[in-house]
This record gives C-alpha cells, sequence and structure tokens, in this order.
C-alpha cells in the first residue's frame, strides 16, 4: 500500500512542480526543449539527448502577454506566451510551435519577437494528411528540426537514437493506454485530478522514468480487487481540462472520468508511430494514422461517432465538454457531436474552461446540477 | 440616348447576375459549389462549374443588415459566439436559407487555407451536415518567407488530386488546355485589378476606398471570367479619366490618406463612410482587396502553388511588415486604421507587433478600433468616431511637425 502511495505521490508531485524536475535536468546539463500544444515530434528532442517539456499554459494573469494578444486569444496561447515573456521558460533551449490553428500560427510569429532568448522552433504540420505527399512534406519539415536539435545540441542524430526513442514513446503510449483503462476500475483511488496528474507528469519526465513510474502504478493497483464506484462516470472531451481546480469538483460531486478525449491526455498516445525502416518517415507518418481530434482534418466528423463509441464502450453516465475559451478549433466541432450524442441520450456538459479568468464558481454551480441531473436518469 | 454605363452598374449587374445564375444552374439540376474566398479557381472555372463564395454571401447580407438572425440562429444551435461571424452567418444560412440574397446549397465544397484554418472547421461542418464532398487544397502556414520546396511539392499534390475529385464529382474529364486558358485569363484580370489599386497612389486618390469593397466582389467571385476584365477595363478608364482632371473623390479635396487593415465592418459601412466623410480621411487601400492579385506564369504550377500559398494572412511577421511598409511608400499614406476584427483571429493576432513594426520603420500613424466584419453587436459607433477624430489629430500633427521640421533644415541661416 505504502508502494502505491509513494508512487502516487511522485505522479502527482511532478505534475503539480514541474519546476523541482526541471531543476533536476539543469543540475545534470541536459538540454530542454519546450514543446508547445498540441503535437509536437518529442521523439525527435528524446534522441538528440534533450529533455522535451510540455509547455500547455497555466493559470496565471496577464501583463505583458497583451502587448501581443487582445483578450479574445485562447487562454493557453496567452499564459503560455506570458510565462515566456516573464522569463519562466529561459532553461529551455528552445520551443518547437506547431501552427495547428490560427492562434498557434500567430503565437509562434510573436513568440519570435517577444521570448527572443528562447529559440523558436517553427512546424507547419500538412492537413491533407492522408495524401503520400503529406508524409513526405512532413518528413522534411522533422528533417529541418531534426538539424536545428543537431546544432543546438552540437551532435549529429543517428537513426538509431530516432528508432530507440520510438521505441520508448510507443511503449509509455502503450503503458498510458493501459493506465487509462485501469483507472476506470479504481475510480476511488484515481480521482480524476490524479488520473490528469498521472497523465500530466510525463510532459516533465523522461520517458523511460514515467513509463516504469507508470507501470509500476498499474501493478500496485492491480493487486487490490476493483473497487465499487457508487458515484456516476463520464467521458471528457476538449483540448485539456484544467484548470485543476475543476477535476476537484468532479470529485466532490461524485463523478469519475472513465474516459478521456483531450488533447492533453489520450489523443497523444492513442496510436503508435508506425515502425519502419527510416525512422523519420515513421514520425511523420503518424501524423497520417491519426483520428478523432479537432485539429485532424476530418470532413466526416468522425469524431462524433469515436465520441459516442468511447461513451458507451466505457459505460459512461454523460460526456462533459471542456472546451478552451475562444477555441474555434474545438466550438466548431462542438454543435455536431452535440447532435450524435443527444441522438444517442447521452448527457452532454458544456464547460467553458478559461486560464485567465476563470469562472470556478460557475463552473462548480454547472458542475454540480450536471451531477444531479446525471443522478437522477437511473 | 441611352445612359452611359458605369463601372458600377456593370459591377450591379454582374454580381445580381452571378446570384440568379447559380440559383438558375441548381433549378436546372446542375451541381453548385461552394468556395472559400481564395480556392484555386482556375481548378472550378476549367471544369466549368457553377460556384458561390459563402464569405462573399455573408458580407452581402451584413451588408443589407440581415446579419442578426443568422447570427442568433446558429448561436441558438451551439455555435460560440465567439466564432468568425462569416461562419455563423453561412452555417445558419445553410440550414435556414433565411436570406434576402438566396444562394442555392452546394453539391460539393472546395476550401483552401490560405486564409485561416477557421475555414477548414467550418467547412468540414458543411461537409458533415449535408454529406456532400469536400476538397481541401491545404498550404502549409508559412513560418519562413516564402514555402518551402516540400511545401510546393505536397500543394501540387493535392492539386493533382483536386483534379481526380473534381472529376469524380463531375464524371467528366479535366481539360487540360481549357486549364491554360482559364491561366491566363484570370492572370490578365489580377493584371487589371493590380492597376485598378495601383492608381489610387495618385494623389488625390480617384476612388474611394470603400468602392475597393465592392468591386473586389468581382474578383472573388469571376476573377477567371472574361466579364471581370471587362469590368475592370472600364473602372480602369473611369480612374484615368479622374487622375487627368485631378479630381478627388472628396469634394474639399483630401486631407489625410488613410490605409484600412482589414476586412470592412459590413454592418455598419455606411456609418463607416459618413464618418470618413465627416473627417476628411479617405481609405485609399486596404490590406484586403490585394489578395486576389494572383500573379505567375501560366502553365507553372509551382508558381501557381506559390502564390496561393503567400496570402498575407498565411505569412510571417516579416513578410507581413514589408508588405505594409511597401504600402505605405507606394501609397503616401499618413496613417493606418487597424481594425481589431473580433471575428478573425488570424489578421488580429500579430495586428499589435505589426503596428509597431510599421510605425518605426515609416513613421505613418496608427491607430485602431474594435469591430466585425459582420457580427453587428460587436462594433461600438462611439468609439469608431473618437478613434478617426484622433488618428485625423496625430496625422496633422505629424504633417505639421514635419512641416516646420522642413522649414527649419532649409533655413539657409
Ligand atoms: S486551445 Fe485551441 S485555439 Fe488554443 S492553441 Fe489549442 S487548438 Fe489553438
Ligand atoms: S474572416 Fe478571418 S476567420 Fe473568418 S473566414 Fe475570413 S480569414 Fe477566416
Amino acid at each position: 500500500m505504502t508502494q502505491l502511495k509513494e508512487l502516487m505521490s511522485a505522479l502527482d508531485n511532478a505534475a503539480k512542480h514541474p519546476a523541482q524536475v526541471i531543476n533536476k535536468c539543469l543540475e545534470e546539463k541536459r538540454l530542454m526543449i519546450g514543446c508547445a500544444p498540441e503535437y509536437c515530434p518529442e521523439e525527435i528532442v528524446y534522441a538528440a539527448g534533450m529533455l522535451p517539456v510540455g509547455l500547455w499554459g497555466g493559470l496565471t494573469s496577464i501583463k505583458n502577454a497583451n502587448q501581443y494578444f487582445p483578450a479574445f486569444a485562447c487562454s493557453l496561447v496567452q499564459t503560455t506566451l506570458e510565462l515566456g515573456m516573464r522569463g519562466v521558460y529561459d532553461g529551455l533551449a528552445g520551443v518547437i510551435v506547431p501552427a495547428h490553428c490560427d492562434h498557434l500560427k500567430c503565437f509562434g510569429q510573436d513568440w519570435k519577437v517577444a521570448v527572443p532568448q528562447v529559440r523558436f522552433i517553427p512546424l507547419a504540420h500538412p492537413i491533407n494528411r492522408k495524401l503520400e505527399a503529406a508524409v513526405e512534406y512532413l518528413k522534411s519539415e522533422y528533417s529541418r528540426i531534426k538539424s536545428v536539435l543537431e546544432e543546438i545540441g552540437g551532435q549529429p542524430i543517428s537513426d538509431q537514437a530516432l528508432s530507440e526513442a520510438i521505441e520508448i514513446y510507443n511503449d509509455h503510449r502503450k503503458t498510458l493506454r493501459e493506465f487509462t483503462l485501469i483507472a476506470r476500475d479504481y475510480c476511488t483511488t484515481i480521482t480524476p485530478s490524479l488520473r490528469h496528474n498521472v497523465i500530466k507528469s510525463g510532459y516533465f519526465m523522461d520517458k523511460l522514468e514515467h513509463t516504469q513510474l507508470v507501470n509500476g502504478l498499474i501493478e500496485e493497483l492491480k493487486k487490490a480487487p476493483p473497487e465499487a464506484w457508487q458515484g456516476k462516470r463520464v467521458v471528457l472531451t476538449g483540448i485539456m481540462a484544467e484548470p485543476n481546480e475543476i477535476l476537484d469538483m468532479f470529485e466532490d460531486y461524485g463523478l469519475a472520468v472513465v474516459d478521456d478525449d483531450l488533447a492533453q491526455e489520450s489523443r497523444q498516445f492513442r496510436t503508435d508511430v508506425p515502425q519502419g525502416t527510416d525512422p523519420l518517415e515513421g514520425l511523420a507518418r503518424y501524423w497520417s494514422c491519426m483520428e478523432g481530434c479537432s485539429l485532424l482534418y476530418d470532413p466526416q466528423k468522425n469524431r462524433r461517432f469515436m465520441l459516442k463509441r468511447m461513451a458507451e464502450e466505457s459505460r459512461a453516465d454523460g460526456v462533459v465538454a471542456c472546451i478552451m475559451k475562444f477555441c474555434e478549433m474545438e466550438e466548431f466541432d462542438y454543435p455536431i457531436y452535440k447532435k450524435t450524442l443527444e441522438e444517442a441520450k447521452i448527457p452532454l456538459l458544456y464547460l467553458e474552461l478559461d486560464l485567465v479568468t476563470p469562472s470556478l464558481e460557475q463552473v462548480r454551480t454547472r458542475i454540480q446540477s450536471f451531477a444531479e441531473m446525471i443522478s437522477r436518469k437511473r | 440616348m441611352p445612359e452611359k454605363l458605369t463601372s458600377r452598374n456593370l459591377l450591379n449587374q454582374l454580381q445580381t447576375r452571378h446570384y440568379t445564375n447559380a440559383y438558375a444552374a441548381k433549378i436546372k439540376g446542375q451541381l453548385v459549389g461552394w468556395a472559400t474566398s481564395i480556392f484555386p479557381q482556375e481548378f472550378c472555372e476549367t471544369m466549368d462549374l457553377t460556384v458561390v463564395y459563402p464569405e462573399n454571401h455573408a458580407a452581402a447580407v451584413a451588408a443589407k443588415r440581415g446579419a442578426l438572425p443568422l447570427l442568433e440562429q446558429a448561436e441558438s444551435e451551439g455555435y460560440s459566439m465567439d466564432l468568425c461571424s462569416y461562419a455563423r452567418i453561412n452555417l445558419a444560412y445553410m440550414k435556414s436559407q433565411a436570406a434576402e440574397i438566396p444562394i442555392p446549397l452546394p453539391d460539393f465544397i472546395l476550401c483552401c487555407n490560405n486564409i485561416c484554418n477557421t475555414l477548414i472547421k467550418w467547412y468540414e461542418n458543411i461537409a458533415a451536415e449535408l454529406n456532400i464532398p469536400m476538397i481541401l487544397i491545404d498550404v502549409p502556414y508559412n513560418h519562413g518567407y516564402e514555402p518551402t520546396p516540400a511545401a510546393i511539392d505536397y500543394i501540387k499534390s493535392e492539386f493533382g488530386e483536386c483534379i481526380r475529385q473534381l472529376e469524380k464529382i463531375t464524371g467528366r474529364p479535366f481539360n487540360h488546355e481549357g486549364f491554360r486558358k482559364v491561366m491566363i485569363l484570370s492572370n490578365e484580370n489580377s493584371r487589371a485589378w493590380k492597376r485598378v489599386l495601383d492608381l489610387n497612389q495618385a494623389v488625390p486618390a480617384p476612388l474611394n476606398g470603400f468602392e475597393l469593397f465592392n468591386y473586389m466582389s468581382q474578383m472573388v467571385c469571376a476573377r477567371g471570367r472574361q466579364e471581370t476584365g471587362e469590368l475592370l477595363k472600364l473602372l480602369i478608364e473611369e480612374l484615368e479619366e479622374k487622375i487627368k482632371l485631378g479630381k478627388s473623390c472628396y469634394e474639399d479635396g483630401e486631407k489625410c490618406r488613410v490605409m484600412w487593415d482589414g476586412i470592412a465592418c459590413w454592418p455598419h459601412i455606411k456609418h463607416n463612410f459618413k464618418a470618413f466623410a465627416k473627417n476628411g480621411i479617405n481609405i485609399v487601400c486596404s490590406s484586403y482587396p490585394e489578395a486576389w492579385v494572383l500573379l505567375y506564369e501560366p502553365g507553372n504550377l509551382d508558381e501557381l502553388a506559390k502564390v496561393y500559398s503567400m496570402i498575407g494572412n498565411n505569412t510571417c511577421m516579416e513578410y507581413q511588415a514589408d508588405k505594409r511598409e511597401r504600402e505605405v511608400k507606394n501609397f503616401k499614406l499618413d496613417g493606418i486604421l487597424f481594425h481589431v476584427n473580433r471575428s478573425c483571429k488570424v489578421m488580429d493576432f500579430m495586428q499589435y507587433e505589426q503596428q509597431r513594426l510599421v510605425a518605426a520603420r515609416t513613421g505613418v500613424s496608427i491607430m485602431n478600433f474594435d469591430g466585425d466584419q459582420a457580427d453587428p453587436r460587436n462594433f461600438a459607433a462611439a468609439q469608431f468616431e473618437t478613434r478617426l477624430e484622433a488618428l485625423k489629430e496625430i496625422v496633422a500633427h505629424h504633417k505639421s511637425a514635419k512641416k516646420s521640421k522642413e522649414v527649419t533644415n532649409n533655413d539657409p541661416a
């Protein structure tokens, strides 16, 4: 039992205090590269011997970033730029910024000017990702990023190192998939917030170490029989379920998170990088294999069916749309899957989330009424 | 004697015809497409397809003050108020077809994200709701100054895919000879359009900037067509005539030359127009209409890919600043009025730095105001008027400071 507690607190701590993990890295003189939302080729960074660090903004007020963004930019880009301008990321040797949405395109350009001390490494994914030409193009983007990292690190990145990194990452993905499945059976121990932190801690740790910790956690959990859960079960969808306080509210009102379709969580690890002889091509092809995210071109909106299936398979009592305010990628999808879930009679809660001015009391009221509503349903 | 046809009249005729023809085509059972405003129309024009442009339609609806009910309808269906108002208007129209100017529903849609990625999400929703094919030409964001060779190859491959999809949708083969002709014609029209825009470099400028937005519709909807060439020819003649006579579009002359940066505020365009006139400010150019100057060597697909990829919104900070700097110089601008457009994130989120860069490089006066291209609720007339007055004052101040400096410099003592 103590072993379980220790593992839980180690992971929880890493997510809550990334600075500690990062300071360790600084002491060891291991270079770190920031990875901005939502999809970065972390494997290349890892293969360079550097630590990829996920940048997902944070709860903070805006004092500087408003020189670049009007108030209606999503709070992920606003707070990340704000933290960058305050020097929080000065320990990073660079930051990879994809251009998935209009906010991110501008964020990267603004970063270049506003945070010149942290090298900007741009990335533009191909959106027509099913075309063979898209794989070729993305490979060229990755190849440029690889050269930049080689320059920063002062040594070449071998194919073998890349293949090993891919293996380590796929292993990590598999472990996290297993964790999210197991977590469902231990809803009392793995609270919504702990579940989130177990996953999130991976953004600040070496993936080998993280995989080991999470595997240990899974083993420890399995030692006890599955826990009976009296409360209700929900699936989360959206970019991310932060600020953290909202997850505590889920717990307060007896809601367990039994699966997620969040960009910060499961969307990162539900697909594996295909293995092949050319590791860079494998990474590029990975992007073509991914499905079901608001940032992935989806003209049939298959995401709505995936979501419905996910809710059914996890026997969820409802779905919670965690919509980052001003995120049009998610806001456009919402009316479409709302219809599908309504038709399937799956209750849906719309939560507007904001890291700059979070109206937590309003969110609390909405979570509470939703919990009451789904409790009455059965 | 019949009245002489003015370019203004011809424009109205062509625009009305554009919409009525589209409807007629639909009724006849022909396929109709919807396309984003800077989709490479060369492909659909070659296939002789009837295409309408939802952004243009939404602008027209908003200018006729018909936006609000549609916006509210979209919001009631779960669309956030923060989304681009063109998208909200169109997605609501798709369901209710409640607008003064009707357009037929599409059988296929064509999307190019060279102005924003919002369009992709918007068009996905149309495709999913109507269960129709969507053709996407993705032009990766140019984080460098120009598209990389790999990006050009990728876009060209998408062109091939677009042709295949169009052939499948129509059941007809793509005519490569016809394609060439369309490219030639499109370039002629682009050149003429550029000439129109450039003629406004004259002092005083012959054309009021708001008129540019109107003529621009024709470039959006039919820049690969003969009749557009005729319209532009007529317009050029009129402008050259005005320049010859030294005529300003303001009765009491032109006091202040300004660039309008961004899209018009369609629901308030009359108000805006009057406010400018009252302050003697002339909009002589805009960053927006220039996007439809698409010049390339006909038949050169690398260039076609590049030109469609390098639309202002899809370019990096430096490229955009260089372009604005050129405009300030070429158009002898006194000021730039930036529209902080609630709808259009991609135009807004680099704007503050653009303002600093361009002001530092050229000394041009800068002012901004909060508005929205089509949601009438996101605009305050009082703020707009105050900002305009302030701009006028700053410009006047700059001018007199410059003058006194010149006097001092020329002072032989
Ligand atoms: S949260 Fe949405 S708007 Fe913000 S960066 Fe992510 S995808 Fe873009
Ligand atoms: S107004 Fe802006 S967001 Fe809307 S379609 Fe045009 S470019 Fe895209």
